[in-house]
């Protein structure tokens, strides 16, 4: 899927990086742990977090996650977006929860590091 | 032929600062010219331990040593030291404080990641004294 159409599926805004829109997303990831996140590479993935600090755009980077997507109408701090905006990283926000961003994502195509 | 040399002093008090040292080894390893692979590996095993510095250890001092055909990476600190180094490669032992769990680590990864994205990993830990970390990944 495109950066575009999973701001659709989700009804999701973007917060930096309407530049990068029409980047290819194949994998996904939801989770508030980072260390989960840190613990399985996968190409092109974009993460789903409800956690708000700098460490998320960090884990991102060292992964080569290129979007990340908060949860629950949650917003990024400005250094965050600083951070994001020096990696190339695309910050969305949806209003959806966890638990509905993943299953509407799911339900497109989008699958986990699995590919099941 | 000389190892291209980084060295950063890591703060112990900014948790919004951790992994700073870790962007910035893994740009220079990017310009030059490593496999996004062997790029990754390194930086994703230096980030953890730098959080790690940070969470447990009041800060410290990052020094990699890049060579064409591995990359060493040593993290010393002078903080409190590791009981128990068996015990703490375990998968989801941790002895991290419930604010560290709320920013997203201290569940128990840290160690198996840094040992699961190097190629050679070196714990030397002495009580009351600190901890010395050595990662080797190779080039491969």
């Amino acid at each position: 899927m495109t950066i575009q159409e999973i701001m659709q599926t989700l009804d999701a805004e973007v917060i930096t990086g309407a530049d990068f829109l029409d980047r290819e997303i194949r994998t996904a990831c939801g989770s508030d742990l980072m260390s989960d996140v840190l613990a399985f590479v996968k190409e092109q993935a974009m993460l789903l977090t409800g956690l708000v600090n700098p460490q998320v755009i960090r884990t991102a980077e060292m992964m080569d996650m290129t979007c990340i997507l908060f949860v629950r109408g949650k917003r990024p701090t400005l250094d965050m977006i600083d951070l994001a905006n020096e990696n190339d990283i695309v910050l969305l926000g949806t209003p959806y929860e966890m638990f509905t961003a993943c299953g509407r994502l799911y339900s497109k195509g989008m699958r986990g590091r699995s590919g099941k | 032929m000389d190892p291209v040399r980084l060295h950063y002093d890591i703060s112990g008090s900014d948790f919004t600062t951790a992994g700073e040292a870790s962007g910035k080894i893994k740009k220079t390893l990017k310009s030059l010219g490593f496999s996004p692979a062997v790029v990754r590996n390194v930086t994703i095993a230096v980030y953890e331990a730098e959080i790690n510095m940070v969470i447990h250890a009041g800060g410290g001092a990052i020094d990699a040593d890049i060579f064409p055909d591995r990359i060493e990476v040593v993290l010393k600190d002078e903080g409190p030291g590791i009981q128990d180094i068996d015990l703490a490669m375990q998968e989801g032992w941790s002895t991290a404080p419930e604010n560290v769990r709320q920013l997203g680590f201290g569940a128990g990864m840290g160690l198996p990641n840094i040992k699961k994205y190097s190629d050679d990993l070196q714990i030397e830990s002495e009580v009351g004294r600190g901890t010395t970390i050595r990662i080797t990944v190779q080039n491969k």
